[in-house]
C-alpha cells in the first residue's frame, strides 16, 4: 500500500477524506502494518471469545469458583506469600514490552545492532516468562491435582479455563520469542537496510499484543 | 503530533515518553497486584481492577502501539469492530445467570 494519494485533511474530516478516496484509505500505514494490525485484531477476537467462554462457565457453576489468589500462592522461606509468581510474571512482561519500545526507537534512530540486542534481551525476557509458566503449571497439575475436568478446590471448570487460556497465551509468547530472533538476526545482519526499519514495529506491534493479552488475563482470572 | 516525522509514515518519538510509559506500567500493575494483597472485596475490588487494567491497556495500545499517532479512518478501523464484543458479552452473561439460577433450583 503505497502512499500515493495526498493526505487532505485532519480529524473527521481527515476521516471522511481518507474513506471517500476511492483507493487507499489508510495513509501513512504501510502494507505489513496494517496485515499485521488486522492479524491482532482477528487474535483478539480469539482471546475474547476464550475469556467469555471463562465468564459463561464461571457464572453458570453452582460450586464454589476456587480463589486464585491462593491456589497461586508460593511459601518462600516460610512466608506465605499471595499471587507473587503471577506478580513476577507481569513485570517480566512489562519489562520486555518497555525494551520492546526502545528497540522500535533504535531502529527508527538507524541503530540496527542495538535495535537487534535489544530484541534479544526482550525474547530472553519472553523464554523467561514462558518458564516461568511452565513451573506453575508443573506446581499445578503435580502438587495441586488441577486436572482440565476437576481439581480439588472446587468448581471443575476451573481447570480447564485455565489450561486452555494461559495455554494459548503461552504459546503466543513462545511463538513470538522465536519470531524476535529471527527478524533480530535478520536486522543484524543488514537485511533492512535499504528497506528501513519498519520490521521492527511491527514486530513490537505483536509483542505488545501479547502484552496486552496478558493484562485481560491478570485481571480476569488471576484478580477477579 | 505532526511533528514527528510522521510524513515518511515514521513512529519515532522521543524516548522520554516510552520510559514516563513504562514507568507508569509497573505503577498500575503494582496497584492491581495491591488489591489482591489487602484482600479488598466486593464492587470496590472489581472496580479497581477493571479501571487498572483499562489504564494499562490503553497506554500499551496508545504509546507502545502508536495508536494515539496513527490517522482516526485507520484507529477506527482496528479499534472499533471489538466493541461488538460488548453485544457477545451481554448475550452470555444473561444466559448465564438465566443457567446459574435453573442449576440453583434443580441440582441443589
Amino acid at each position: 500500500m503505497t502512499t500515493d494519494s495526498p493526505a487532505t485533511g485532519d480529524g473527521v474530516n481527515g476521516l471522511i477524506t481518507d474513506w471517500a478516496s476511492d483507493k487507499d484509505a489508510f495513509k501513512r500505514v504501510s502494507w505489513g502494518k496494517t496485515m499485521m494490525w488486522i492479524f491482532l485484531l482477528s487474535d483478539t477476537f480469539i482471546f475474547s471469545c476464550f475469556l467469555v467462554g471463562y465468564m459463561s462457565v464461571r457464572m453458570t457453576t453452582a460450586e464454589a469458583w476456587p480463589n486464585a489468589s491462593e491456589v497461586f500462592a508460593l511459601t518462600i522461606a516460610g512466608e506465605h506469600l499471595p499471587l507473587l509468581l503471577i506478580a513476577i510474571m507481569t513485570f517480566v512482561l512489562i519489562t520486555s514490552s518497555g525494551t520492546m519500545a526502545m528497540a522500535v526507537n533504535c531502529g527508527y534512530r538507524r541503530q540496527p545492532k542495538q535495535a537487534a540486542m535489544l530484541m534479544l534481551v526482550t525474547a530472553a525476557l519472553g523464554v523467561c516468562f514462558v518458564g516461568m509458566q511452565a513451573f506453575e503449571w508443573t506446581k499445578l497439575i503435580t502438587e495441586e491435582g488441577v486436572r482440565p475436568w476437576g481439581n480439588p478446590m472446587g468448581a471443575a471448570q476451573f481447570g480447564a479455563t485455565f489450561f486452555m487460556i494461559t495455554g494459548f497465551h503461552g504459546f503466543h509468547v513462545s511463538i513470538g520469542v522465536i519470531y524476535l530472533i529471527i527478524v533480530a538476526a535478520k536486522v543484524w545482519r543488514g537485511d533492512y537496510r535499504e528497506r528501513g526499519y519498519e520490521i521492527v514495529e511491527i514486530t513490537g506491534l505483536y509483542w505488545h499484543f501479547v502484552d496486552l493479552v496478558w493484562v485481560f488475563i491478570f485481571a480476569f482470572f488471576y484478580l477477579w | 503530533m505532526q511533528t514527528h516525522n510522521q510524513s515518511e509514515g515514521h513512529q519515532q518519538h522521543p524516548i522520554s515518553v516510552y520510559f514516563k510509559v513504562w514507568g507508569l506500567l509497573f505503577v498500575l500493575s503494582s496497584f492491581s497486584y495491591l488489591v489482591d494483597i489487602l484482600q479488598l472485596q466486593g464492587a470496590l475490588r472489581w472496580t479497581l481492577i477493571l479501571v487498572f487494567m483499562f489504564l494499562k491497556a490503553g497506554l500499551i495500545v496508545a504509546i507502545f502501539m502508536h495508536m494515539v499517532w496513527e490517522r482516526i479512518a485507520f484507529v477506527l478501523a482496528i479499534l472499533s469492530p471489538p466493541l461488538c464484543l460488548l453485544v457477545l458479552i451481554g448475550l452470555m452473561a444473561s444466559e448465564a445467570s438465566y443457567t446459574h439460577l435453573n442449576r440453583l433450583i434443580f441440582f441443589n
